[in-house]
């Protein structure tokens, strides 16, 4: 039955997220970390970073990672068609009646209403995923600070705040900082 | 109005198209163009932009609903569900395979260094898309937009109401606000 809880789940997440991208992340932490504990925050974040370096949207790899995670590749298959089932409803249905000149401005309307209120949301997302890749089991305190990742975070920052520096070659970059950083600081394994 | 074009040709293209785009989101609207407007003509300029228009207001991800309302366009119903199979396909193949390598390396030290890098740096990136999102959705109706987004933030962060819940007061807020008043009247 965990694969019927699996498509539920990700139908609701699809039906959802509204505001594209990361507008799936509050959903996911929701569902599949807070509710279900299906993933933890780090391993939230670790997708995230693996989702823009692969090809596809963060939505659709989300839900064959978890389903993978859950229940193997039948997961992985449930949990992506889940997914995806609510926007093909909505988008033949809408395509049905906008290919024949009618136009739908409710829809319009509540993103107007979405759009903001989405991004408060995802703020909490990012803090989340901050906490957990900086501390130690997401508690702040110095004991628990991860010098490398704090490193990454600040060199991360500056860059792409600066220079808007391409995103893949930023976690590429990441990635090797933090072998670097752990090889001085714990010594060659 | 159903375009000549096979439904294997429809998969391959899109199964192709979403192996290689990087990012998801608009990333693939310029290569769809490319493939059915450009090389094929099978769709104009028009039909792209309002097909585009459609995807982005629903939910999920757009470049996933810009395939399937390509391929309905493209061949109907039929067209849809082969242009959506296609495209989460490579998806499935490839992150089903990341996750085995995943669970089985993300403790060796290697591994481990490299996500906690990684980590640091999307978490960055994160702050950063979330302070642009807001300036983007603060440009226009400045109060209202500033006001919901505050709203959905405490509810959720400090009185851990459901996402599911907020998302939906979002939505009739704006479907209520913009019904009664005229777009120039929201401030």
């Amino acid at each position: 039955m965990v694969l019927l809880e699996l498509f539920w789940v990700f139908v609701q997440i699809g039906a959802f997220a509204f505001g594209g991208g990361y507008a799936v992340l509050p959903l996911i932490q929701r569902f599949v970390v807070e509710e279900r504990g299906w993933l933890s925050i780090k391993e939230m974040t670790d997708l995230v970073s693996i989702s823009q370096m692969t090809p596809g949207p963060i939505a659709i790899n989300s839900a064959t990672f978890v389903g993978t995670k859950v229940a193997g590749i039948p997961g992985a298959i449930v949990a992506t068609l889940g997914n995806v089932t609510p926007q093909f409803i909505l988008m033949m249905t809408l395509a049905y009646f906008i290919f024949r000149d009618k136009k739908i401005g409710f829809l319009d309307k509540m993103l107007k209403g979405l759009k903001p209120g989405i991004v408060g949301l995802i703020a909490i997302a990012a803090i989340s995923m901050f906490k957990n890749s900086l501390f130690e089991g997401g508690i702040i305190s110095v004991a628990n600070l991860s010098v490398v990742a704090l490193a990454t975070f600040i060199t991360g920052f500056a860059l792409r705040l600066i220079t808007r520096f391409d995103l893949i070659v930023l976690i590429i970059l990441g990635a090797v900082m933090g072998i670097i950083g752990n090889l001085l600081l714990v010594g060659f394994p | 109005m159903e375009k000549d074009i096979k439904l294997s040709e429809i998969f391959l293209t899109f199964f192709k198209i979403n192996a290689v785009t990087f990012g998801g989101g608009y990333t693939i609207v310029p290569v769809i163009r490319d493939e059915f407007m450009k090389k094929r003509g099978l769709i104009d300029e028009e039909e792209m932009l309002s097909l585009v228009a459609l995807a982005q207001s629903g939910p999920g991800a757009m470049a996933i609903s810009t395939s399937l309302l390509t391929g309905y366009r493209l061949r109907g119903w039929k067209g849809a569900l082969t242009a959506l199979l296609a495209s989460v396909l490579p998806c499935l193949i490839i992150i089903s395979i990341i996750f085995y390598f995943y669970e089985a390396f993300s403790t060796n030290f290697w591994v481990k260094s490299a996500l906690m890098g990684m980590g640091g740096v999307i978490s960055a990136v994160l702050i950063i898309t979330v302070f642009d999102m807001g300036k983007a959705v603060l440009k226009k109706h400045n109060y209202f937009s500033l006001l919901l987004m505050t709203a959905a933030f405490v509810a959720s962060y400090f009185f851990k109401v459901h996402t599911i819940i907020i998302i939906v007061v979002l939505a009739l807020t704006g479907l209520f606000t913009f019904s009664v008043l005229s777009e120039g009247k929201v401030k």
